[in-house]
């Protein structure tokens, strides 16, 4: 296939496309709210009207704004429909065709939630259906793939993506261009590419939707990278607990291998790529990377020290790449706009934009991309519409390797220098958003369980380690400890950061030293009515009855 | 109600009919011939273990030790290398699951947002504890560390069907007709 014939096949969706698209959230979260029974609703009220050569329903992907699901928008009319359900169909239809007022509530596109997202990742998630390529295609899809295979040489590729300051978005912030430049550089023998898409963080999904809604994003950024490395195969590694993700992965390698855009000699070129699924098994530890290269062999997620790094030494003893998903859904977009463009977006150290998971206790759940340098309070104070019926006390970023941020410093610019400063991290772009209600403590206390049940058991510092740390805090939330347990705690922390292999280990500790850092009086709390039989205040009660 | 401490007693597996296995396993269990397939497709790789686990969970509903040894021989593998990634994955359950499963998500968006409490009157209603299976093998309690539904939490997924915004008691009619019909 050539760019002319790859022209024709988007000119000809667009052709068969209708003029007025109904869009249908087909997402886990808004089929889990009946949005399968509603599109079918839908369809039949366009074909019982007879406005089928006008009206086309289309199941796409994520919209963002999961909490209000299902989700309907007519973009010809700007109009946005929440919490639809199966019987508002047909007044959905009608109010199309005769404007007349749907009975579903209707949302507010110029709502900051909406107004305030730059998107580039998601900027086709919710648009089209990501079960067919034709759509991607017609969007411009795979265009930036043909480019680098046609119009630049490898090292031009790796030039380009590392000079639009792309880091990672899988958690570390490592600068994608200089990863992708060390694995160019091995010597021209097998090499490999492989996505992360295990996803392991609670309260994050925003790969998930990335892979729902729009699959086909990733495998073209998995294609260049492997273009650009010189790697000729490419895994994804999904986890188990996403289904559809992997049922619309599967169908994606299917489509693009029949159109010749993936597989061998890829646009009539001496390029070959082929991409295999890998699934988990539910074990959060295999998103560490040499965990996740271990488990594809087969075996046992284990982690192993680094170097040497899987630049050098990865899948089968091969030099391996491994980005994240949403590292690798940015690529078409800098490859097709450029480098400069991406550059000027973001701040200095932190360039582009970033997905959110913006979930807890908060008006406006679901996920929101933005450039970073944005506020903590614009998204939550704005975007997500703050805490309902309360006030924000903290938000957790950067899941179990993360902390709490306290309401204080709503003011801190999103990136990845200025939360590290604060003792959090991003992440993969989890944001669980805590109210007074909340003990910290009790969230420590979780992550805890979370680390103590993850740990892959090969070092005794983290295996152990972690087990202590929960029985201690267990201890101060049953107000049995004292300041001597607090002291025992703190030296703990250091210790398992200090000595652990993997970064599961190393960052196990944060939860609790970040709360401890902001909230340390709840501690205290708790402590002190052991010593003196007083209660502690109220909210200092653990959240939930969660152990 | 049910507090015994003795395992939970095994769901009646499907009966398969015919009896023509040729090869395969001894027993003549048609499953075995998945399992054969599946190692056949990727060409008796051994880093195909955890496709071919899979594809056995998927099957036999669980991983007993026989399936463990049958795929340990079809792959070349030793037994211990087998159970060890068996046991690593949390996926993989050695014992049998209930005919119906409720998981329950505990990760933080959901906990935040109240699933222990929805576990806790489960527990209460049902009488087991998460990782239990009724009786009479016919509801299994789980719990899951965030399925990435997180939008709309708390997630709970019912026999494979995800459903948000759960409450207690919206949870507790869920499994009812599970294990109350078959409770004697
Ligand atoms: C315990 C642990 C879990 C991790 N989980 C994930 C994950 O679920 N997804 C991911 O992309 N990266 C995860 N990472 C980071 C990866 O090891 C790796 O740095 C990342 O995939 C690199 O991609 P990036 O450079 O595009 O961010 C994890 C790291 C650790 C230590
Ligand atoms: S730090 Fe924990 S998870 Fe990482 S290798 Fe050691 S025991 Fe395993
Ligand atoms: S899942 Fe439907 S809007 Fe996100
Ligand atoms: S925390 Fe429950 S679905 Fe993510």
């Amino acid at each position: 296939m050539d760019l002319q014939e790859l022209h024709e096949i988007g000119a000809k969706e667009h052709r068969s496309q209708k003029p007025i698209r109904v869009h249908c959230c087909t997402s886990t979260g808004c089929q889990a709210a009946n949005s399968l029974t509603l599109k079918k609703n839908l369809e039949n009220s366009v074909k019982q009207n007879g406005l089928s050569d006008q009206i086309q329903v289309v199941g796409v992907g994520c919209m963002g704004f999961c909490g209000k699901g299902p989700l309907v928008q007519i973009e010809a009319k700007n109009k946005l429909y929440e919490e639809v359900t199966p019987d508002d169909a047909a007044s959905i239809i009608n109010a199309i065709n005769n404007g007349t007022t749907a009975t579903a509530a209707e949302g507010d596109l110029n709502h900051p939630f909406f107004a305030k997202q730059m998107r580039i990742v998601r900027e086709t998630s919710g648009k089209i259906d990501p079960e067919k390529i034709e759509e991607y295609i017609a969007a411009g899809g795979y265009e930036s793939l043909y480019k680098v295979i046609h119009d630049m040489t490898s090292a031009e590729v790796v030039e380009e993506i590392t000079k639009s300051g792309l880091r990672g978005r899988g958690g570390g912030g490592y600068p994608t261009g200089l990863k992708w430049a060390t694995v160019a550089k091995m010597p021209p023998k097998q090499k490999y590419i492989i996505c992360n898409a295990d996803e392991g963080d609670p309260g994050a999904f925003m790969d998930r939707s990335v892979l729902e809604s729009d699959p086909h994003r990733v495998l073209e950024g998995m294609a260049i990278a492997g273009y650009a490395v010189g790697a000729s195969e490419g895994f994804i590694y999904v986890r188990a607990e996403y289904p559809l993700a992997i049922d619309r992965l599967e169908m994606a390698i299917k489509q693009a291998k029949k159109l010749g855009i993936l597989g061998s000699q890829i646009f009539d070129s001496p390029f070959d790529f082929k991409i295999n699924i890998r699934i988990g098994a539910g074990a959060f530890v295999c998103g560490e990377e040499t965990a996740l290269i271990s488990s594809i062999e087969g075996g046992r997620g284990n982690p192993r020290p680094r170097p040497p790094y899987p630049a050098q030494s990865g899948l089968w003893g091969c030099p391996t790449l491994i980005n994240n998903v949403e590292t690798f859904a940015n690529i078409s977009a800098i490859i097709r706009e450029g480098a400069e463009w991406y550059a000027n977006i973001g701040t200095e150290k932190s360039k582009g934009t970033k997905i959110f998971a913006l979930t807890g206790k908060i008006r406006n759940n679901g996920l929101i991309e933005v450039p970073m340098g944005i506020t903590l309070r614009e998204i939550v104070e704005e975007m997500g519409g703050g805490v309902p019926d309360g006030e924000v006390k903290a938000i957790q970023t950067g899941g179990p390797s993360g902390g709490c941020i306290p309401a204080s410093l709503l003011d801190t610019p999103v990136d990845y220098d200025s939360l590290i400063k604060l003792g959090s991290m991003m992440g993969s772009g989890g944001m669980v958003v805590m109210d007074k209600g909340t003990s910290m403590v009790g969230v420590a206390q979780f992550y805890m369980e979370f680390c103590r049940g993850e740990t892959c058991g090969k070092c005794v510092p983290c295996r152990a380690g972690t087990v202590q740390m929960y029985q201690a805090l267990t201890k101060i939330i049953n107000k049995q400890a004292t300041l001597k347990d607090l002291e025992k705690l703190e030296q703990l922390c250091q210790m398992v950061k200090a000595t652990s292999l993997c970064g599961l280990g190393q960052s196990a500790p944060n939860p609790v030293l970040s709360t401890l850092h902001y909230f340390r009086d709840e501690y205290l709390g708790l402590i002190e009515s052991n010593q003196n039989g007083k209660k502690p205040p109220q909210h200092q009660q653990p959240a939930t009855a969660h152990n | 109600m049910q507090t015994s401490s003795e395992p939970p007693k095994v769901a009646e597996k499907p009966k398969e009919p015919a009896k023509k296995a040729e090869k395969g396993h001894p027993s003549g269990d048609k499953r075995f011939k998945v399992l054969d397939m599946t190692m056949k497709r990727n060409q008796y790789r051994q880093d195909a273990l955890i496709e071919v686990l899979h594809k056995a969970q998927e099957s036999f509903g669980f991983l007993e030790e026989d399936v463990l040894l049958y795929i340990a021989r079809g792959l070349k593998l030793p037994l211990s290398k087998v159970y060890g990634v068996a046991t690593f994955y949390h996926l993989f359950s050695l014992k049998p699951n209930g005919a119906h499963t409720c998981v329950v998500c505990l990760g933080t968006a959901c906990y935040v947002k109240g699933s222990g409490e929805v576990l806790a009157e489960l527990e209460k209603h049902t009488g087991i504890h998460q990782g239990e299976t009724t009786e009479d093998g016919q509801l299994s309690i789980m719990t899951a560390r965030c399925i990435g539904a997180c939008g709309i939490a708390p997630a709970v997924v019912f026999d494979g069907t995800v459903a948000g915004k759960v409450s207690a008691s919206e949870a507790i009619e869920k499994v009812k007709p599970w294990f109350n019909n078959n409770t004697p």
